[in-house]
């Protein structure tokens, strides 16, 4: 809870906080739990429900936990007419990855793309995607 | 010593450019890290005294040191992709360290914001209105006026907000800018500030685009003190794809849902906090230190009709010459395709091209006539939106592009309107039963006698057909702004360009 605090005040002078501040929580915890939207209401003087509301719209932040390891997978057109619908297809079920479809990561002549982490990969053919994913695992 | 340049651009590293730098390094020489070219297939492309090698691998850095290497493009500046083009916004793309200041400085960086400050506010707002500058980001709104209504507003405070919420897929020039020449986008951020009296600024920036947001921090750090006193600050999107509208971005930086706000009020004049706002793409940021540089005449000397200027052109998809293609308005879209392009990466013929994005039309070859230009597109039911093509080759399906149209759209869209929010899973479901060929018969709510207005009889394939096009008409003039808007755009240009997708041989065969 002190690291929680410390990054409610790190961002409680700027415009607008309480983006910059779901995406700390959402980097040091894994996910925006109850108890620390709650917190965020408190310090930024909002309702839970506007909180909740923030939370629940966003694609990037995720109220329960999940330990595994992501990979995101772009699936947009540009990667679609590269075959990446194919690829997932033919992609072999691993429960310790979590894979997430992402659309476009601005690679987009040279897909099918993927990210881990701040990591970007590309020409990702069925060998080198299987090979991220087995990394992960 | 040999200096070899290697791009740390995300879409060189997602390619392998760190490796090949270290392997360069390795064997002695002193590698720079630049920005890249735009020449896609080629990356990682390695420049050693002006000439180019790629795409390489690790292994290949013994022969492009050695001098037998087969990888060698010869002069990249003489290159045909690199010499057909007219590059303004890009003009420094592959030549300087993104986060020099002195090699900005060296190739004509700051010059643009030295001449505002010497003319002044109003004069720079004319520039721009002369120049012809039209937003970037897809919707082609004068920069000029939009500028003049910010300025004019009463309010003290003002902002300058740069959307680099660059979603749409086959677009990366944003990113390239960021990632490339992130002092070009402060510094047209910084003209902007100038003409039109605001204090602060924000980049928005999206989430996936890592790599961008680290440079564009560190930039706004290295030449705060160039800006001052526009204070400039990067904020992170959280994967929402409808922030890349203005009014939903504005409310996304303000720390609410992004939802979509109705217009008016306008942003220019009630924007960020309620503060008149100019809201520029950043491409549209990017243009500006060019033209106040070299004038407004010299900017809107090039162009087609009523667009002027260059647009950078993002080649993507399945082609085999994929990359960022800077010219001016009037290159037809054939000659995109074809010639500068290549043709597809897998070699079968091109199908259909999908130009401006997920919102944008799918083109027929019988439309790569059409010249890039605003007018022209919107005359073929189509959009440049913000210049992204994607290649499809023969093996597409255009029904299952349509649909994912209306999916990507159930999926990304902020619920504020109905059209959209429902619109799109109808539509998805709609889809659904004319890829099957199903047709349907009356639900049992329908069906209830109460129920005077709904049909009772069953729909057939051309009847599903009629009501898709129905929905897209509700959408497109229903919705409150272009996720749901726009959305009919692919769907409608796949059913009318290939309506062989969509059951069109097997309604012609019953009927015969």
């Amino acid at each position: 809870m002190k690291r929680l605090q410390e990054i409610i005040a790190a961002h409680a002078g700027r415009e607008g906080p309480l983006l910059p501040i779901l995406h700390d929580v959402q980097a040091e915890y894994g996910h925006v739990s109850e108890e620390a939207m709650r917190a965020i209401a408190d310090a930024l003087n909002l309702s839970r429900a506007e909180v909740h509301g923030v939370v629940s719209f966003y694609h990037d932040f995720h109220a329960e936990p999940d330990a595994r390891p992501v990979l995101k997978l772009c699936r947009a057109e540009a990667c679609q007419a590269r075959g990446v619908d194919a690829l997932a297809a033919a992609m072999p079920a691993n429960h310790r990855v979590k894979v997430e479809t992402v659309y476009c990561l601005g690679l987009c002549s040279v897909g099918p793309n993927a990210m881990v982490g701040d990591k970007v990969h590309a020409r990702l053919d069925a060998a080198k995607l299987g090979a991220l994913v087995e990394a992960l695992a | 010593m040999t200096v070899v340049r290697i791009s740390d651009d995300a879409l060189a590293l997602a390619c392998g450019a760190d490796e090949v730098a270290a392997a360069f390094a390795a064997a002695g020489c002193a590698v720079e890290r630049v920005s890249s070219w735009g020449m896609h297939w080629l990356e990682p492309l390695a420049e050693i005294d002006g000439v180019g090698f790629g795409p390489l691998d690790v292994a290949d850095v013994a022969a492009v040191l050695d001098g037998t290497s087969a990888k060698a493009i010869g002069a990249i500046e003489r290159h045909p992709f690199i010499a057909r083009q007219q590059r303004f916004t890009f003009a420094r793309a592959g030549k300087t360290r993104p986060l020099n200041l002195e090699d900005y400085a060296a190739h004509g960086g700051w010059q643009g914001l030295a001449k505002a400050r010497e003319i002044g506010p109003e004069a720079t707002i004319a520039q721009v209105t002369e120049s012809g500058l039209r937003g970037r980001g897809g919707a082609g709104f004068p920069a000029g006026i939009k500028w003049t209504t910010v300025a004019k507003a009463a309010e003290t405070r003002k902002y300058i907000v740069c959307n680099a919420d660059e979603g749409d897929s086959a677009t990366f020039a944003d990113r390239m800018v960021m990632e490339g020449d992130p002092f070009m986008l402060i510094e047209g951020m910084a003209i902007a500030a100038h003409a039109v009296g605001a204090q602060k600024g924000y980049v928005y920036i999206r989430s996936e685009y890592p790599h961008a947001i680290a440079k564009m921090e560190a930039a706004v750090r290295a030449c705060a003190h160039l800006v001052a006193p526009f204070e400039l600050e990067v904020r992170v999107g959280a994967g929402a794809y409808v922030c890349g509208e203005e009014t939903s971005l504005l409310n996304s930086l303000e720390g609410k849902r992004g939802e979509v706000r109705a217009k008016p009020p306008l942003p220019a004049l009630e924007g960020l906090f309620g503060k008149p706002t100019v809201v520029n793409n950043v491409l549209t940021l990017a243009a500006v230190p060019w033209i106040t540089a070299n004038g407004a005449a010299a900017y809107a000397a090039v162009g087609f009709g009523r667009s002027k200027g260059t647009m950078p052109i993002q080649i993507a998809g399945n082609v085999k010459h994929g990359g960022l293609f800077e010219v001016g308005f009037g290159i037809t879209l054939g000659e995109l395709v074809d010639e500068i392009g290549g043709g597809t990466a897998s070699g079968r013929p091109v199908r259909a091209v999908q130009v401006g994005g997920p919102l944008g039309a799918y083109h027929a070859r019988s439309d790569f006539h059409l010249p890039f230009d605003y007018e022209a597109f919107a005359a073929a039911d189509g959009l440049i939106g913000h210049a992204g093509i994607t290649v499809f080759d023969e093996t597409a399906d255009m029904s299952a592009q349509a649909r994912f149209a209306m999916e990507f759209c159930a999926v990304e869209s902020c619920g504020k309107c109905t059209p959209c929010r429902i619109g799109s899973t109808r539509g998805v479901e709609l889809i659904d039963r004319i890829r099957a060929r199903s047709g349907r018969a009356p639900d049992r709510v329908e069906a209830l006698p109460q129920m005077h207005n709904a049909r009772k009889a069953e729909r057939s394939l051309a009847d599903e057909i009629v009501l898709l096009e129905d929905l897209c008409e509700t959408m497109k003039f229903g919705s409150l702004c272009a996720l749901g808007g726009f959305t009919p755009y692919p769907v409608l240009s796949a059913l009318r360009n290939f309506p062989e997708d969509f059951g069109a041989d097997a309604e012609r065969q019953a009927a015969e």
